[in-house]
Order: C-alpha cells, then structure tokens, then sequence
C-alpha cells in the first residue's frame, strides 16, 4: 500500500505576463481539483510588465506539483515556482480598527502595539486603526490581545513571499526569450 | 528601386471583418465551417467577395460546425478552422471545444460578440465566451478593436498548431469587424511564455534505451501523439529494429498499421484480451505519446505495478500524472524516437510475441468466431465492420460516433494506414460522427470516409445530412442499428441487473430520412444480402447510407469494467 502523503502548506510563485484574464485561468486549475486558495496576492515583479502571484495553499507536494505543472502550461504564464516554509521570507499585513474610548480608557493598547511591533497609522476621536506586518501567526495574536478590547473591523492582506533562492527574474526572461527551452521542465522550484 | 520598395510597403486599409479573412488566408485556411448571426455579420459580408479564395461550408449547427472543423484538422493534419456568431451561436461550440481539447486537436473558433460599448450589459445575444471557454480552450481572446486582428490570429494559428495542439478561441466585438484598420501581417514565431517545444534530454534517451536493451518481456503502447508528430515512420523503425510487440490506445490507432506482425491489439476497456492481459505481465512498459486515460488503465493503483515505465510525451503535465515513470522523456515523439532507436539494440522476442497469439486465440475462440463468423440469428455489429474493413482493405478513413459501434469499429477495422481513425476518445460526445465525417472528406478529399454511427448519436446531429447534401460531400455512411442506447444499455444489463431504464427508442425511418436529404440509401438485415449491401453503398456516387439492423442486446467483449485491474479484463 502506498502512504498518503501528508497535505502541508505551500506557497506558489507565479510570473506572468501582465494580461487581463489570467487569473481566472489560474484559479480555475484549482478550482477544478477542489482546491482551496487559502490567500492569493497579485502584484507588479521586478521586471516590467511581468505579474507575480502569490497564492498559499494547504497540499500534498504530490497533487501540488501536478497543479504547478497544469499552471505552467497556460499560455501566458513565464514560470511556476513551489516553496515550503524554509524556503522563503513572507509577510502579511494586518489592520485592527479599535473604539477610541477603548484606546483611552488606560495604557493597554498602546504598550500591546509596541510588544507586539505594530504601529498606529490613524487616530481620530471615534477609532484608531493599528498595523502589524507579519506572519499570520503574528497578526492572528495581536488580533487575540485586541479581541478583548472590541474590534471593530479587521482585515489581513494576502501573503506576499520572496524566495530564498539565488535565481534572477530578469534572467530567467532573458533565457525563456533568447531559449527554445522549456519553462515547463525548469527544475528550480 | 526606392520607389518599388515604398509601393510594396504601402499599407492597405481594409475593415475588420476583412482583416480576419486576410489574415486566415496567410495562414493558408482554404475552408471554413460555420453559421452566420447578427454579432458576426460583417465578416460573412466580407466572406461574400472572398468566395473564390476561402470555402465556407454552412453546417446546420454551430456544433455540426467545430466537429466539422475538427474532422478536417485530424484528417489533413491542418488547422480546422469555424466561425459563429455570439450567444448561442458561440455556446453551441462548446462541446466541440472541449472535444478538441481533450482530443489535442488543433482548432481556431472564431466568435462574433456584442459591440465594445455593450459588452458585460447582458445585451442581446451576449454572453461571455471568453469565460466560458477558459477551462476548456488552449488559449482564448477577445479582440474589441480591428487592429488587434492580426496579431491574434497569428497567435492563435501558431498555438492551436504548436506543442501538443488544441483548440484557440477569438471572439470578436462587432465594431471591431467594422473599423477600419492598416493591414499588415506577421505569422508568429514564437512567444516566450510558451515553449512548446522541449530540448530533449540525452541522459533520458540513453536511460531508457538501457531499460529497452535489458528488458525480457517489453510492451510498447502507442497513442495519438505519434499521429500528432506525424512519426509513424520514425515509430515503426523504432519498434521493428527493437522487436518491441506494440498495443494501441483507441486513439492511437492506424499509427501503425494492424496488420504489422509486431501489432498485438488495441488496449482499454473494449480492447483486445492480450494487450489488457500483458500490460500486468510485462517486464518494461513503453508509452508513447499516449496519457493513461482511465478507459487505458483501469484501476490504475493496479496497472503495469510490476513493471518498469518509459513515457515519451511532449506535454510535461502529462508525465506522472496518472502512472509514475521510470524514465520520462518529455518530447516530441519525432525527435525522441530519431533519437532513441540508434540506442536500441536489434532484438526479437519470440516467446514473449508467442504468449500475446496465445491470447489473441483465446480471443478469437471465446469472443472473436462468434462476432466475425456467426452463422445464425440476426446480424452481429462485428460482421459488419470486419465485412467492410476486408472490401476497402483496411485503406478508408473511418470516422466513428461513440458507443458500441465505434468499440466494435476500433477492434474490428484493420487499419493499414495512417491518419485512418478519427473519433471523440477524451471526451465520448455523441453526435461527433456525422459532422466530424464530412469535415474529414473536405480535409482530405482524395480518400474514402466511412462514417460508422449508432441510432442514437446519428440523432444528435443528423442534421448535417443537410450540408452534406449541399456540398455533394462524399461520405459514406453506416448506421448500426439496434434500437437501443446500446453501451449504456450493456452497462444497464452488466452492471444494474438489466433495468433498461430509458435506453430503448423508437426511431424514424432511416432511409426515408436520408432519401428526404436526396442521399441515396438502403437497408439490410440479412446476412445473405450484406456483403452486396455494402459494396453497392460503398460504389455509390457521392454521399450515401447505409442502415444494418444488428441484433438488439449484443455484448461488447472483451471488457476492463470500471474500477477493475486490467488484468481482470473478462471475455464474457
Ligand atoms: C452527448 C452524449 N450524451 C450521452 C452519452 C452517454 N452514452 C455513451 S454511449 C451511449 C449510447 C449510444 O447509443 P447509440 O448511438 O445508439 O450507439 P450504440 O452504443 O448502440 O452503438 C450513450 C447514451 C454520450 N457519450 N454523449
């Protein structure tokens, strides 16, 4: 009998090309599967006009790769990239809006957000608003302390990663463009 | 001299709508199938002035049309190419699409849309093609003004055609078709986010050519990406100089011919007893360009498990998808093979070859003499097939719908040439056939199209009797008709204990229907008057059919029941 490997948080790295409809195309890979995108992020990458993606999905490496290789495959994505944890440096972010009566009423807010290394980007006489960047871990403790104090809303960014591998994204481009290698069989994940 | 060059280099101003047809004749499209409406108008006006340069054959269905387009693309091995307009012209392709993207077919659907300015108000006849079309396309984009024609059409040709092909669709708003743009083309290239074509890794080619060298009891499985790669030479001198027994998948059939002493079968749920047997006893697998579909594995945690498996595929999210592998070869299957066979090492297998005739008698005793060679009762689906398969000698391109009869043509048709079996594998549609048929004779006219149906599917899209009766298009077709579901009622008898809910059917006058369309046509249910039967319907000028009342509640055999080890492959 063959063991079922274990499922495990990973975070995809996608480059694309800056094109409207691409992420439905992405999505609907996992989709397909059944596969829930627990946070995706989209943003402009180093290189002009190339799109990165950052989603963080809960697999088996097994299933995943076979997503990543289906990822891949789609016309105008440039490359598709797995990592677990050790592999990369990655931060969300997160706003609290608290009652400013809350925030008065003795020190606790105020020492909370500087031993938790938050800051506070807004204060007016109904709320103040705290940020605090970092793993969901992080954010999710800072939201148990404030929870006593009434959150009034709350909201956390997708997660954005960087990898720690030595691999340039310009170059990369460069060899897909000057190459008639294939993106798809590139083995650094 | 400078004068010359400038005249050359003037740019032309055309529309939209007439773009598009330069733009498919750069492509070098010579037909095209479709059905007019309000959001592709411009460009039929266009196509009126273009008759003599572009056929355009109107089907009777959008999906007459792709399946049409596809049966062109996999006879000629060109890219088919439809036109709809938007709306339900545009869904109506959608099983077509899905089709040929399962089925790795090369097509180009372009759709008519809405004007710009409307398009995500819910304005007649809008609905959002691209979208729908996304999981099931290679590629897909909307164009909402004319300039942007060239540059997606040469996309679309170049990626529907490259790597392992597919379908592409281009939707085109309606002020898009009627601007006025500067015409100018440039086939592409290439696109660096897409690289369909893989350096083959030598180390993988030596690796496997060990594993070949040292086998004892090697078989190799064949699909359609041999057909794809045109490398049926390149496949046969593979096999020959390596002695390899060679089983097909259904669509790998007619890339080697059956009557090869190297052809062992045709594997899968309805293939041969040998093939099936052997997958579970062979010491090293071969597959190439072939995906492990489940109707080709069975139970696939008990498929080939004491074998070692060599993969020659060009998509890489084919490679241990579905069956890990030993050695992957991510290629084309031209260049791997060019590249493989000075590796191997002439050997024959004799015993082992002994072992799969072995079988094949056994088929032949319990399953086969009784199909072939019944010598009462009412006719048999196989006599039939095997009848017609030995008067055109193997030679005809044979298209089939999906059911008993194309089970029973993919086993009994002895494909003894190439680009010969065109059918819905991927995706089993019914009513594939007819539409696929008449598209196959136009892709290729110069070769017999034999259209092999069931009652059923021949209602889905019987429709097209009309095109082929407008276009004088020479197909000649067979229904086999058992006034039943058939495959589904098989499974209603195997598999729930004959509770025939919903599968028998009361159907027209066959041969009154196609007389009605001015095809000639017959009927035969004796044995005794068959083998005239065929030969008048196969030497009849132009299209014509021919109805075979076969017996009711025949049997497929052998048959993999879904979910079981190929090895439990039962032969009754
Ligand atoms: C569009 C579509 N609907 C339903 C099915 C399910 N199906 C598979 S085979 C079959 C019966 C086909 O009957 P017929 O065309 O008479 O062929 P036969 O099996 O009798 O040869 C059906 C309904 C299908 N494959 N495609």
């Amino acid at each position: 009998m063959k063991m079922e490997q274990e499922a495990k948080e990973y975070t995809l790295s996608v480059l694309t090309e800056d094109k409207p409809g691409l992420l439905n195309r992405l999505t609907i890979i996992f989709s397909r599967r059944k596969i829930n995108i627990s946070s995706l992020n989209v943003s402009s990458s180093e290189v002009a006009g190339v799109s990165r993606y950052t989603l963080v999905v809960t697999e088996t490496k097994e299933h995943l790769e076979k997503v990543v290789k289906q990822i891949r495959k789609l016309v105008d994505v440039l490359g598709a990239f797995v990592y677990d944890e050790d592999q990369i440096f990655y931060q969300e972010i997160a706003l609290y809006k608290v009652a400013a009566s809350a925030f008065e009423q003795n020190g606790m807010i105020e020492k909370l957000v500087r031993n938790n290394g938050a800051r506070i980007i807004a204060l007016d006489k109904d709320h103040i608003i705290i940020e605090k960047t970092g793993t969901k871990h992080e954010t999710h403790e800072l939201y148990l302390a404030l929870e006593p104090f009434g959150i009034l809303e709350f909201v956390r960014s997708g997660r954005v990663a960087i990898s720690k591998s030595k691999r340039k994204t310009e170059a990369f481009i460069k060899e897909l463009e000057s190459s008639r290698s294939n993106k798809l069989s590139i083995k650094d994940f | 001299m400078e004068a010359a060059v400038e005249i050359k280099e003037k740019k032309e101003t055309v529309l939209g709508s007439e773009a598009l047809l330069k733009c498919l004749l750069k492509e070098n499209v010579d037909t095209i199938f479709g059905y007019p409406g309000g959001a592709i108008m411009p460009v039929y006006d266009s196509l009126f002035k273009y008759e003599n340069k572009l056929k355009h054959v109107l089907t009777r269905h959008e999906q007459g049309a792709v399946h049409a387009a596809q049966g062109y693309a996999r006879s000629s091995g060109k890219v088919g190419v439809c036109f709809a307009t938007s709306g339900p012209g545009a869904t109506n392709l959608i099983t077509g699409i899905a089709d040929a993207q399962i089925d790795s077919t090369p097509l180009v659907c372009i759709t008519g849309q809405v004007a710009s300015h409307l398009l995500g108000s819910d304005a007649f006849q809008e609905t959002d093609i691209i979208g729908i079309s996304m999981p099931v396309t290679k590629w897909n984009f909307q164009v909402s003004s004319a300039d942007e024609i060239p540059y997606a059409i040469s996309r679309a040709f170049y990626i529907a055609a490259s790597g392992r092909p597919g379908p592409v669709l281009i939707d085109i708003t309606k002020n898009a078709q009627q601007e006025l743009m500067e015409f100018k083309y440039k086939s592409c290239e290439k696109i660096r986010s897409y690289q369909p074509y893989p350096d083959v890794d030598e180390d993988k080619i030596l690796e496997a050519s060990k594993l070949i060298n040292e086998a004892e009891k090697p078989l190799v499985l064949v699909g359609q990406g041999v057909t794809l790669s045109g490398a049926e030479k390149e496949f046969k001198q593979f096999i020959e100089k390596a002695g390899l027994p060679v089983a097909s998948t259904l669509l790998g059939l007619s890339a080697l011919s059956t009557k090869h002493p190297l052809y062992v079968g045709y594997t899968g749920m309805h293939g041969n007893y040998g093939p099936n047997l052997k997958t579970n006893e062979c010491d090293l697998l071969i597959a190439v360009g072939m995906r492990f579909d489940d109707r080709v594995t069975g139970d696939v945690n008990k498929f080939a498990k004491q074998a070692k498996v060599i993969h020659i595929e060009l998509d890489p999210a084919e490679i241990d998808k579905n069956v890990k592998t030993d050695v992957a070869i991510n290629a084309d299957a031209k260049q791997a093979l060019k590249l493989l066979t000075p590796e191997v090492q002439e050997k024959s297998y004799e015993s082992w070859l002994k072992e799969f005739k072995n079988c094949d008698d056994k088929e032949h005793e319990k399953v086969k003499s009784q199909a072939l060679f019944p010598e009462d009762g009412e006719l048999k689906m196989a006599e039939v097939i095997h009848q017609i398969s030995q008067i055109t000698e193997g030679k005809s391109i044979v298209v089939t719908d999906v059911g008993q009869h194309q089970m029973v043509a993919s086993r009994y048709y002895q494909f003894d040439q190439k680009k010969s079996n065109i059918t819905s594998g991927g995706l089993g549609t019914m009513g594939f056939c007819l539409p696929a048929a008449l598209g196959a004779k136009l892709g290729t006219p110069k070769r017999q199209v034999i259209a092999i149906i069931g009652d059923g599917g021949f209602q889905m899209t019987v429709q097209e009797l009309g095109t082929i009766m407008q276009y004088n298009i020479d197909v000649k077709i067979l229904i086999l008709n058992n006034n039943f579901l058939g495959m589904v009622r098989q499974w209603q008898e195997l598999f729930f204990e004959r509770r025939y809910s919903f599968t028998e059917m009361t159907n027209p006058d066959f041969v009154a229907l196609a007389n009605s369309y001015n095809i000639s046509a017959q009927r035969v249910s004796e044995r005794a008057e068959l083998d005239d039967r065929i030969n008048e319907w196969l030497s009849t000028e132009g299209p014509s059919l021919l109805e075979v009342m076969v017996e009711k509640e025949e049997n497929v055999f052998p048959m993999v029941p879904t979910g079981s080890s190929v090895s439990d492959v039962r032969l009754e």
